[in-house]
């Protein structure tokens, strides 16, 4: 449904996309993760048109962006960063005017207005001016904007940004809902909204994509080694060195007095059971033993923060026992 | 409904629900109510004069009134309808509603013609209740109303002008007071350059600077004369104006 290829956008000398390719199939949804000015609100603005890219194509829906802004235009629905309303008009005359924009008219404008102010729960605003709602409100007219027309492509620029948790999960309910009959590109630095509504992750810094892939398997990719923490009741003097002698076992960092530990292990290799034993023997008192795996803020903040100069399959997770334990 | 119609709804929606348009009219009609009223009192005055002289007196309203209200009421429109134009543009790029203008599936010259057909029609609106004056003299006294109508006629096609100004100049920036500013200096510039053009004589020069100027074009058209050469000259520089506005709108994209 979506197609990018090698697309390089330049504002004078500065790069703020570099080769990017991607590609959405239909019916899926794609997570754009990356910090602040990693380029996704770039990659958003030429797939809906709004400005050319300096080089590569992107395509929607067999058309290219470039050639055929029209068709790309009619079959997308776009919420900026900002949602764009305006103040001056009450939630039913602006959702009309997007739709004759649109194209929409009589009955066919009257329905999809009533279907949007259903879905996104608008009903008791619907009649005040967007400029006396709050930021809540207006982030979903925005989305009812978006959706009014029913577009096979939906470009979310931070759809949960501003609305209360109750909101977000109904958001995410709402993007899970159109997943199937719609493809969806979102773009968020929330990360467990990318797993909790995602197919596939994109992640984005510096104007490249680092890595691509589904939340589960970008983790599992990362993870370079095992780790393990273990708080024991009463350990000795000697349990570190006699953990670090099991076999397996790469490193062993101790997090202060509490007896907690943290092992580091070989990838693929489960030293829990034999650990357990260990302890049950030496009686320093079992407390809690478990596996951590990396979660998506972990492989996210890795892959960022070794942009320079490191492939994402060079980088090393490194043991941030503080943290970790913390 | 096109889009352009939606675009033109929208924006007298926008218009009305916003003082901008009470405030603009209110202030245009005070001031050209005044205006008139004071050129008909000193019509009277010398009136009485004429009649102690010579005992008779024939006035030409056309001459005391009207072309002198004529003239005023076109510096009142210089600096009156850039209020009205400089929120079209420049609102949409600092509500970001902008980026969403451009990405709906509507021309740039739709939405360049949407905007300004919609301060067109509130300009002809107000043009339309200062129409109140020359029919109420109608009543008390007899003059020509072939002047008045192309003297009208005048008003529409300069506020048109105008009005393009004032939409290329909220184009191009992000703020509707720079925007005003803009269009009220590129217009003053354009006034001026009559002054420049009659400096420079009968020269070739001279002429191409004093028709470049909307001046002479309306006074012809207030003195009743309706010349296609004056209109050429208007609806050229509108479709220039508008062009113009286009060029800005789609490269604003590119920032």
């Amino acid at each position: 449904m979506i197609e990018v290829q090698e697309i390089t956008k330049r504002y004078g000398q500065h790069t703020a996309l570099d080769r990017v390719s991607f590609s959405v199939a239909k019916g899926e949804v794609l997570a754009f993760l990356g910090p602040n000015g990693a380029g996704k609100t770039t990659t958003m603005r030429i797939l809906t048109c709004f400005m050319p890219a300096t080089e590569g194509t992107a395509r929607v829906a067999g058309f290219d962006c470039a050639d055929q802004p029209m068709e790309v235009k009619r079959r997308i629905g776009y919420l900026p960063e900002t949602p764009p309303v305006y103040q001056e008009l009450t939630v039913t005359e602006y959702l009309r005017f997007v739709g004759r924009l649109r194209g929409l008219s009589g009955n066919t404008l009257t329905s999809s207005m009533q279907r949007e102010i259903e879905r996104l729960g608008l009903g008791t605003v619907q009649y005040r001016l967007i400029g006396n709602l709050s930021r809540g409100f207006r982030q979903r007219v925005g989305l009812a904007q978006a959706l009014l027309h029913d577009p096979q492509v939906l470009i979310l620029d931070e759809p949960t940004v501003g609305l209360d948790p109750k909101q977000i999960i109904e958001i995410r309910e709402l993007i899970k809902n159109l997943a199937g009959s719609h493809s969806v590109i979102l773009s968020t630095h929330i990360l467990p909204e990318a797993t909790a509504v995602c197919q596939r992750v994109v992640i984005i810094s510096g104007g490249r994509i680092v890595a691509e892939d589904t939340p589960e398997q970008l983790s599992a990719r990362l993870r370079q080694s095992e780790k393990i923490s273990l708080t024991l009741k009463a350990p000795t003097a000697d349990t570190e060195s006699r953990l670090r002698a099991v076999q397996g076992v790469q490193n062993v960092f101790t997090g202060g007095d509490s007896g907690t530990f943290l092992l580091e292990c070989e990838l693929g290799r489960d030293v829990r059971d034999e650990v357990a034993r260990m302890v049950v023997t030496s009686g320093w008192g079992l407390l809690e033993l478990k596996a951590i795996s990396m979660t998506l803020e972990d492989v996210f903040l890795q892959l960022t923060r070794h942009e320079e100069g490191l492939a994402p399959d060079a980088v090393v997770v490194s043991a941030d026992p503080a943290g970790q334990l913390a | 409904m096109t889009p352009v119609q939606a675009i033109i709804a929208k924006e007298l929606r926008s218009y009305f629900v916003s003082p901008v348009v009470y405030a603009v009219g209110f202030v245009f009609l005070l001031i050209v109510g005044l205006l008139g009223y004071l050129y008909v009192v000193f019509a009277g005055a010398q009136a009485i004069q004429l009649m102690q002289m010579q005992g008779t007196a024939q006035l030409n309203l056309n001459d005391l009134v009207f072309r002198n209200l004529f003239a005023s009421t076109r510096f009142i429109l210089l600096i009156i309808l850039p209020i009205l134009t400089m929120r079209l543009f420049a609102e949409e790029r600092k509500l970001r509603t902008f980026e969403f203008l451009l990405t709906s599936p509507v021309g740039i010259n739709e939405i360049v013609v949407g905007k300004f057909m919609s301060v067109f029609i509130v300009f002809l609106g107000l043009l339309g209740l200062t129409g109140l004056m020359p029919l109420m003299l109608a009543l008390f006294s007899d003059f020509d109303w072939y002047p008045i109508l192309t003297g009208y006629l005048g008003l529409v096609l300069l506020g048109a002008l105008f009005l393009s100004v004032g939409v290329l100049a909220s184009a191009l920036t992000e703020n509707q007071i720079v925007a005003a500013f803009v269009s009220i200096g590129i217009l003053l510039v354009l006034w001026l350059f009559a002054g420049l053009g009659s400096l420079l004589g009968d020269t070739a020069v001279g002429q191409a600077v004093s028709y470049l100027s909307f001046m002479e074009h309306y006074d012809h058209l207030v003195r009743g004369l309706v010349d296609t050469k004056d209109l050429v000259y208007f609806f050229s520089s509108l479709v220039l104006m508008l062009f113009l506005s286009h060029r800005v709108v789609d490269s604003a994209r590119w920032k």
